[in-house]
């Protein structure tokens, strides 16, 4: 399962990333933010107006935004 | 740019040591750079690139002061935006004309060890002098974390201060770390050394677990707040009420601050043509000096309310929730969520907007932004705006509590959002085209902003405006008076017709009589190129150069207006406002931000002829309705 799928409050570990569907930029920018494989995350709000973008991801002790496009290259696994 | 002159770099013993602060974005840097250095902060941009310099004195213990440069807020040394690799330029000495810092000081957020130790690493292993501020420790312990200050500088191999700025907290032992730092022993520091991001991010798990002595889980504060405000229907509404007290309160809570400085000025009028004997002085200070500058003044209360909630916005984190909410309709005209900030300040002035546009990552979406910033409806439209209206719109009611006044305004301001939505839609699918821009941010804490800050910013933002009106507003004032004035009119002959000015204008009235503009428009113009609020001043000199006599000359600009203009020359006037480029400060921003002349000139170009086009459609619309 990805992470644009896991359900809202439910902790989750990213067991892998793949970089080759994102922009180069922005994968560097999700890995300094510790998006990466073996982190810990969860899901605290997902889009606005009913719309499935963006993604509030809790991760550590950090709230980081994110598209689902972004979400959709990280696949999870639920702790 | 030139090369760093040998002779200025910090060995040389006059020079003071400079101090950078450097680290995550979010690690309260900027708070601790105002309680170290106070109101004593100079504000300049890098050469070549328009991130700010901030930069201030500090005095350290051992009786010497140093140069205290904040950086921009970083994720690593392998920048991804202009912002971050000024950072990177600067911390490893690389920068043309900036000395590599002497010290650097650390600043990591208590509260989130793990995140910041990663580029922390990062810093420490480039062997330089480094102090660590372990900052906000009284919000690790809100969210119920013990830290222990001495296992963190053990494993960093580096002085560990606790610190909270925002209290001016643990400011004496930071400042005597940095005076001891010249001579640090960098063996200490062998468990940094670490090559890849993975290796240092595991690295940090440790340290931060290290350094972590209890840890609770009660329920963080943001936490609770973010589930109100992030929410995907009770957020947006939030936001959409906090703007719409944000603009009443612009108009409303301003007025008696403008109405306050219109009678000093009209006070100053007076007193000019009480004691300054008649003539070219007397003129050249009431009609010139007085009329044209203190017509742009009297906005300051707006520009100061204005910014007193975007800082507000800012410093409480708030206002990377409301880029959150914004993003996807801003991915709609292909943007994200980042340039909702740029834009916002953008209904203040179009200038600090353009500046915050180094945030954005993405190129495209940045140049993008750039590009629309200038139709957000800034303050400097107001009083073309304020004066247009009472003149023409009658001040009858639509409704219970609205006027016909205030929907018209409120109608400009829709325009402008309308017109730059529409502009950035065609712009990404022509000149700036490109893939749809990603939307990846950082959410601080929440905090309540720090007072002290918050005057500090907006004292900083009153100076820049009242500088711009100090010099730019009134050098074009009075050289427009100047040009009003002179060769004078021989007798039935207007003054502004004979005037030099006048003949410059009767070249441009050719080009907007088709679009219903008169002569006094086409001479107002050309000086509100300097800034738009000059248009209304340059009115209101060319009519009073003008009029006959004492009487005619007190008469107010409005009604003179509403004699003069049809209200389908009045609707052109105010569609042209909404559209032109009309600022060439502004332009001159875009020029620095976009390195080069060729997309100002995109813009100027886009902007003009779509106002031309829409002042046009409004004045034929008009007239076909019978309102010629």
């Amino acid at each position: 399962m990805t992470l644009d799928t896991l359900p809202p409050l439910t902790r989750a570990e990213i067991v892998s990333v793949d970089w080759t569907a994102l922009a180069p930029d922005e994968a560097k920018r999700l890995q300094a933010l510790g998006l990466d494989a073996g982190a810990r995350v969860a899901i605290a709000h997902r889009g606005v107006f009913g719309g499935k973008d963006p993604i509030a991801v809790l991760i550590g002790r950090m709230t980081v935004a994110l598209r689902r496009v972004h979400a959709r290259a990280m696949t999870v696994r639920e702790l | 740019m030139s090369e760093a002159d040998p002779a200025t770099a910090p060995q040389a013993a006059a020079a003071p040591r400079v101090v950078a602060l450097v680290g995550n974005p979010n690690a309260g840097k900027s708070a601790l750079f105002n309680a170290l250095t106070g109101a004593r902060q100079k504000i300049a941009n890098y050469p070549g690139v328009t991130v700010e310099r901030k930069s201030g004195r500090v005095a350290l213990p051992d009786g010497t002061t140093a140069e205290l440069i904040d950086l921009p807020g970083s994720y690593a040394l392998d920048a991804s935006s202009p912002d971050e690799e000024v950072t990177a330029n600067v911390v490893m000495g690389r920068f043309a004309g900036e000395a590599a810092p002497d010290t650097i000081v650390l600043v990591l957020d208590a509260g989130n060890l793990e995140q910041h130790l990663v580029f922390a690493q990062e810093i420490i292993a480039l062997k330089r002098p480094t102090v660590v501020a372990l900052n906000m420790v009284d919000m690790a312990e809100r969210d119920g974390l013990a830290l222990d200050p001495a296992a963190l500088a053990d494993a960093l191999g580096v002085p560990v201060v606790p610190t909270v700025a925002v209290r001016r907290r643990g400011l004496a032992e930071l400042t005597a770390a940095i005076a001891a730092s010249a001579g640090q022993d960098m063996t200490l520091r062998h468990k940094v050394e670490r090559l890849g991001l993975t290796e240092r991010r595991v690295a940090a798990h440790a340290m931060a677990a290290g350094a972590i002595l209890s840890e609770s889980h009660a329920r963080r504060l943001h936490a609770r707040l973010d589930k109100v405000l992030l929410h995907p229907w009770a957020g947006p509404l939030i936001l959409f009420a906090l703007l719409f007290v944000i603009f009443q309160a612009v108009f409303a809570w301003a007025t008696p601050f403008a109405d306050a400085l219109e009678g000093v000025v009209g006070w100053l009028i007076d007193l000019t043509v009480a004691t300054v004997p008649a003539g070219f002085v007397q003129d050249f200070i009431t009609q010139g000096v007085l009329s044209g500058v203190g017509s742009v003044v009297v906005f300051l209360p707006q520009i100061v309310i204005l910014f007193a909630f975007i800082l507000a916005m800012e410093q409480s984190g708030y206002m990377a929730r409301a880029a959150f909410i914004m993003d996807r309709l801003m991915a709609y005209v292909g943007l994200s969520g980042r340039s909702f900030i740029p834009l916002l300040s953008s209904f203040a002035c179009a200038i600090p907007g353009i500046m915050a546009t180094r945030s954005i990552a993405d190129p495209k979406d940045r140049l993008t932004t750039i590009l629309i910033a200038p139709l957000m409806t800034c303050s400097a439209r107001l009083p073309v705006y304020a004066v247009i209206i009472a003149a023409f719109i009658p001040a009858t009611a639509v409704g219970p509590g609205i006027g016909l006044q205030g929907l018209v305004l409120f109608g400009l301001y829709v325009a402008g959002i309308v017109g730059a939505m529409l502009a950035a839609l065609v712009l990404r699918r022509t000149v700036t085209k490109g893939a749809a821009s990603g939307f990846i941010m950082e959410m601080p804490k929440y905090q309540w902003p720090p007072l002290g800050d918050l005057l500090l910013g907006l004292w900083q933002r009153a100076w820049i405006f009242l500088r711009r009106a100090g010099t730019i507003i009134f050098t074009v004032t009075v050289v427009l008076w100047l040009l009003l004035s002179f060769p004078k009119a021989g007798p039935g002959e207007s003054q502004s017709e004979a005037s030099i000015a006048g003949q410059i204008a009767s070249g441009l009235e050719v080009i907007v009589e088709p679009i219903g503009f008169n002569h006094e428009i086409a001479l107002s113009l050309i000086p509100a190129m300097a800034a738009r609020e000059v248009a209304v001043a340059s009115l209101a000199t060319t009519y009073a150069v003008d009029a006959a006599d004492e009487d005619a000359q007190a008469q107010a600009l409005g009604p003179r207006l509403a004699a003069d203009w049809s209200l389908a020359t009045a609707l052109a006037f105010l569609a042209w406002f909404v559209l032109a480029p009309q600022c060439l400060s502004t332009i001159a921003v875009a020029r620095r931000e976009t390195n080069g002349w060729k997309w100002p000139m995109v813009m100027m170009g886009y902007l003009f002829g779509l106002a031309y086009i829409f002042a046009g459609l409004t004045y034929w619309t008009a007239v076909a309705l019978g309102l010629g």
